[in-house]
């Protein structure tokens, strides 16, 4: 028996039992990568192909190395939860979607964690 | 009874997939669609930046084959997908903020998109060979 009423236990909870939550998610990031993702195209794509001395001086600056590492997590989340409600929209097996929804977290923040530990290794000088 | 038996025998109402997909829709479908392959973007990014991190010879290795010309196309790929992306993206945060609804301001934004990730493209492609 629970003593709560209906009406608080769904509160701010739709049919996908989290609420607005993962949609909210979506958008801040989306908004947060509106600035960071062009400052994070102009120093990749003029490092890319550059050469090793060149790519390693451009993250061993303190600003983009800065602007690579929040676009690295923005971006991975922001790819998370965008893949993930394709992964909602389009498998219906319950297991597959589950498995599929959990690989891809886990996928995704080892992702960006990998590419944050580079970033981080690049500018303090161990690369 | 008898519709039922002539059910198969009567002309159907046209499907839906013989309809021409209003620009909209395409552009939806577009979105999803460079979404999902800007994963393979990121994936190339993350190994380029950790073989930049560990060594000379991992960094030429991933720099290089990235610099072939499937590479570039890859690269330029992603950097198409990512302009029309973001400007796709911004349609969507307005219409979360509950504005430009109506069907001739849809249509304006359609194409001010498809015209502003064209520029950025460009742009984008001009300061990184600079």
């Amino acid at each position: 028996m629970t003593y709560q009423t209906s009406y608080k236990r769904v509160l701010g909870l739709g049919s996908a039992k989290d609420g607005t939550r993962h949609w909210w998610l979506l958008r801040l990031s989306s908004i947060a990568l509106v600035p960071l993702a062009p400052l994070f195209v102009l120093s990749f794509a003029k490092a890319l192909g550059s050469g090793y001395d060149a790519a390693v001086a451009a993250y061993a600056n303190p600003w983009n190395a800065l602007v690579a590492i929040l676009f690295l997590l923005v971006g991975f989340l922001h790819l998370k939860d965008g893949l993930q409600v394709v992964v909602e929209d389009y498998v219906h097996g319950k297991a597959a979607r589950a498995v599929l929804i959990v690989l891809n977290s886990l996928l995704c923040w080892g992702l960006a964690i990998a590419g944050v530990f580079a970033v981080v290794r690049i500018s303090l000088g161990s690369a | 009874m008898d519709a039922d038996r002539n059910r198969t025998d009567r002309p159907l109402s046209p499907h839906a997939t013989i309809y021409r997909f209003p620009l909209n829709a395409v552009l939806s479908i577009l979105h999803r669609l460079t979404g999902v392959g800007l994963a393979g973007g990121a994936v190339s990014v993350v190994w380029w930046l950790l073989a930049a991190s560990i060594s000379r010879e991992h960094f030429e290795f991933v720099d290089g084959l990235l610099t072939t010309v499937p590479g570039e196309l890859l690269m330029l790929g992603c950097l198409a997908a990512l302009s029309f992306h973001f400007c796709n993206g911004i349609r969507h945060l307005v219409w979360d903020a509950g504005l430009g609804f109506s069907e001739r301001n849809v249509r304006i934004s359609a194409f001010a998109g498809i015209a502003g990730a064209a520029a950025l493209f460009v742009c984008a492609v001009a300061a990184a060979s600079i």
